[in-house]
């Protein structure tokens, strides 16, 4: 008798085992719980917190959404990207454009400097994807260093030296008035406070972005291809169309979040906007640390990476050289990071975006109506 | 005293298990056929014994030794050379450099050597510095047996030499066989070609599903027991 | 008119450096589908340790001399203890051990030469130049450059194509699967492979410091026009990463004639260009 069957057949009743597809797990429901504390408690934070405490946040919030979309496109697509510094930049740029050029107010400049940024990926896209694998990670390198050269001729935009932006910009934030009235701070400790929930808020769009994509089928065609492009693309996946997309959106998100982080800090460069440490080698350390592939992952790494660069920073090139020797060793005896070491041991997933498939067994009334 | 004998042969791609303890022998210039459906679990035999495929440490032995934790780079120099399914000639190489690297692993002298590879198959010599993507199929098995030869191995493991070729051919292919076998060497051979593999076998197993479901002399096998075997009925 | 002739015999010269850069890349991707990301910043290690020879009175050539065979032992052990435990399908791990290897090249360069810029000094031939008549004069040092280009190149496809241990790399490009049955050693096979890409690094190392000011922060645009050389030559070819070198080359100058800020620019334009319209390069050989 072989193993596997699906069906025994009594006289008065057939007993069929039936399978469903589940995505909650009992920890992720747990995590729901506790996630949504978390997120009242951080919208709360700015009534009683220092600004110290909003600008460290300001920075983790920001590396995190960085680092969750390099994990969709390196760890869910495949897409290897050392060149996601492109779109901080163009994004960067974007909204010292948008808002000193055009006049525009910040939050909107925001929006659309991340719409640009996408509309810069869509080309960038057609050609890069020309390139496979290790290839296709320096040919995003080298659409990086085109944006930088790019931007650095133009002289509105401070060339190759950069700018600054006027004080009057970011203190026109909407709401900021408000808030400095109601919180009774002066103008710079409001806008604190304003780019600090609008980082939150890129934050948690961000998961939101990525872990909608995830539970699409879109995620579904990404873990497929995860496995093999060909056998994705014989079931009717379109490997092309997802990566795409995939690699367009992120463009968007993090245009975004380059728009930001370059209002927050009101001085562009075209080395800063682009710089490769910053935009890419911190944000790949963080998501390798903390496990790559997985939403749980980036969490982890951007903690460890801020205690790390809290701490040890001052040490210059001792600093980024013991990171990169962290990097290695991770790859080499950790390669799905700290959370993967976790979730393996413990069978944990606390972000409900895997799908299970569980047999229910159940019995199913014959025709008389008898159970 | 078998020259090349598994013990509990066990074999996996990833979790998927292929084999499930296989024991076999081959004696000293003795000629054996595998039969079995596909997925039967013949190739992977021949992969799991020339080391391409990790197995259990004591399961393999030639020369009364354990080979089994052994590289497939180190088992060639032992003597026992594989001819891949499928051909897989090196693309960028001609037909003389095909043959040519397959000395490379040559640990000991023999009767094989360019000029005996060219007199086996007199159809390559004049093709020599052609790439070897550009010969027909039949053309590509004699470049893939002669590589192999040219370790001057003991033991031949030949994995599907007639796919995919006429009948033509594939009966110069076994002359050529039988030239090599009568050199000496010991071939274990794997056939879809049921009448072909018996018909030039010594012994033959017969898998199915990853296990030996027959064994014996080709005489002593009837057809309804081939039959079987074979599909696992 | 003049001007252009000089800008295109410039382009070439400059073709010729980038070639050296890239051919190491080259062999490396070719045999072992590997990209270095620390590529750049090794022949920059590379031009550093000709200094620190130099330094200790040791004459540039047999500085140079020395160096080579070092860089090939540092890339047999890079290969050997490190890269070959990240082997396999996975891309990944490959590309961030080098990508980690080369910030701590960088970092570890500043630490030990400080930012300061360096030169190698070949003296008298620094400025040496042979003149070609039109009031044209073609640097010796750049040309002496284009002439090693083509000299490794010509050794390098001895080496794969006129001796046994040549078909053995080739084999291993082409399958290493079955190469692993004819006896090769694809471990060995990979460590020579990486260590043959470091020597010819401390070939194009000489050649960098001697034609410019170099510190340790220049290795990754080195590792760029490396990489689009390759690509734009074509995968497993070397003579097509020469011809790629000089397309980069070209794009510079002819760049840098039109507007000196555009020299960078236009040289990574004429990269997605090639990308656009060849994407398999001008002289792809390898089945990839």
């Amino acid at each position: 008798m072989r193993t596997g069957s699906m069906s025994t057949v009594t006289k008065s009743e057939k007993v069929r085992t039936r399978f469903a597809v589940v995505r909650e797990t009992r920890a992720s429901t747990i995590t729901l719980i506790l996630a949504v504390s978390a997120i009242v408690i951080l919208f709360a934070l700015p009534a009683f917190a220092s600004r110290v405490l909003l600008q460290e946040l300001f920075y983790v919030f920001t590396m995190l959404s960085l680092a969750q979309l390099w994990n969709l496109l390196a760890g869910s697509a495949g897409l290897i990207s050392v060149g996601q510094q492109a779109f901080v930049g163009v994004g960067a740029y974007a909204l010292f454009a948008f808002t000193v050029i055009a006049g525009l107010d910040a939050v909107l400049s925001i929006v659309l400097s991340g719409a640009l940024a996408g509309l810069v990926a869509i080309p960038a896209a057609l050609i890069v994807f020309r390139l496979r694998g290790a290839y296709f990670a320096i040919g995003t390198w080298v659409v990086a260093e085109v944006c930088r050269l790019v931007l650095a001729q133009v002289k509105q935009l401070g060339g190759g030296t950069g700018t600054s932006l006027p004080p009057d910009i970011a203190s026109s934030i909407v709401g900021l008035d408000s808030v400095r009235d109601f919180f009774a701070v002066r103008g710079p400790a409001a806008r604190d406070m304003m780019v600090y929930w609008l980082a939150l808020l890129l934050a948690l769009g961000t998961f939101a972005l990525v872990y909608r994509l995830l539970r699409s089928r879109h995620g579904l065609a990404l873990s497929a291809l995860g496995d093999s492009e060909t056998a994705a693309e014989s079931t009717g996946v379109d490997v092309f169309r997802t990566k795409f997309l995939i690699y367009v959106l992120t463009a968007v998100a993090t245009g975004m979040v380059g728009a930001l982080i370059f209002l927050q800090k009101a001085r562009i460069s075209p080395d800063a906007a682009f710089s490769l440490i910053d935009w890419t080698a911190y944000v790949i350390f963080i998501v390798v640390i903390g496990g790559i592939g997985s939403m749980e992952g980036p969490i982890i790494g951007v903690a460890i990476f801020y205690l790390l660069q809290y701490y040890l920073a001052a040490l210059g090139s001792w600093y980024l050289m013991l990171l990169g020797a962290l990097a290695i060793v991770l790859m080499l005896f950790a390669p799905s990071g700290i959370w993967g070491v976790i979730s393996h041991s413990l069978d944990l997933s606390l972000f409900p975006v895997r799908r299970k498939l569980i047999a229910i067994t159940g019995s199913v009334p014959d025709k008389d109506g008898k159970p | 005293m078998a020259m090349l004998e598994t013990h509990d042969l066990t074999a996996f791609y990833g979790d998927f298990q292929a084999l499930f303890g296989i024991t076999f022998t081959l004696g000293e210039g003795e000629t054996v056929a595998i039969i079995g459906a596909n997925g039967a679990g013949k190739s992977t035999f021949l992969k799991a014994v020339a080391g391409l495929l990790p197995r259990p440490a004591r399961a393999v032995r030639f020369d009364n030794r354990d080979i089994g934790a052994l590289p497939a780079y180190d088992i060639v120099k032992l003597g026992i050379a594989l001819v891949p399914e499928g051909r897989r000639l090196f693309s960028s190489l001609s037909v003389e450099e095909n043959l040519l690297v397959g000395a490379y692993g040559r640990h000991t002298d023999g009767p094989w050597d360019l000029p005996a590879i060219y007199r086996l198959f007199p159809a390559l010599r004049e093709r020599r510095n052609a790439p070897s993507t550009a010969l027909s199929g039949g053309q590509q098995q004699m470049v893939a047996i002669g590589r192999s030869l040219m370790s001057n191995p003991r033991v031949l493991l030949c994995d599907e030499l007639s796919l995919g070729l006429a009948p033509i051919i594939i009966r110069d292919i076994y002359a050529a066989l039988a030239d090599i076998k009568q050199r000496g060497t010991s071939v274990v051979l794997v056939e879809q070609d049921l009448l072909h593999a018996m018909s030039v076998a010594d012994r033959a197993y017969c898998f199915q599903e990853g296990r030996v479901s027959l064994t014996g002399r080709p005489q002593d096998l009837s057809r309804d027991a081939i039959h079987a075997a074979y599909f696992g009925l | 008119m003049l001007g252009w002739i000089d800008t295109l015999l410039q382009g070439v010269l400059l073709g010729g450096l980038y070639s050296l850069y890239a051919t190491g890349l080259s062999v490396i991707f070719g045999i072992m589908r590997l990209v270095n990301l620390a590529h750049g910043d090794l022949i920059v290690l590379g031009a550093f340790l000709i200094l620190a020879a130099t330094s200790a009175g040791v004459p540039l050539i047999v500085a140079c001399a020395v160096v080579v065979p070092i860089m090939f032992a540092l890339g047999y052990a890079l290969q050997s203890l490190l890269l070959n435990r990240a082997l396999g399908r996975n891309i990944l791990p490959p590309l961030l051990i080098t990508f980690g290897l080369s910030i701590i090249v960088q970092n570890g360069l500043l630490e030990t030469f400080s930012a300061d810029t360096r030169r190698l000094d070949v003296g008298p031939l620094q400025s040496a130049s042979l003149p070609i008549g039109g009031g044209i004069a073609i640097g010796i040092m750049p040309l002496i450059g284009l002439v090693a280009a083509v000299a490794v190149i010509l050794l390098l496809n001895a080496l794969f194509y006129r001796t046994a241990v040549g078909r053995a790399f080739r084999a291993t490009s082409d399958d290493v699967e079955i190469a692993q049955l004819m006896g090769i050693n694809n471990r060995s096979i990979y460590a020579l492979t990486m260590g043959i890409s470091l020597a010819v690094c401390a070939l194009a190392a000489f050649f960098l410091g001697t034609r410019a000011n170099f510190d340790p922060s220049i290795g990754p645009a080195r590792l760029l026009y490396a990489f689009e050389a390759v690509i734009i030559g074509g995968l497993g070819s070397l003579w097509g990463t020469l011809a790629g070198g000089i397309v980069v080359g070209l794009a510079q100058t002819i760049g840098a004639h039109i507007d000196p800020e555009w020299q960078l620019l236009s040289g990574h334009i004429a990269f997605l260009i090639v990308l656009v319209i060849r994407p398999r390069g001008l002289f792809p050989r390898a089945v990839d």
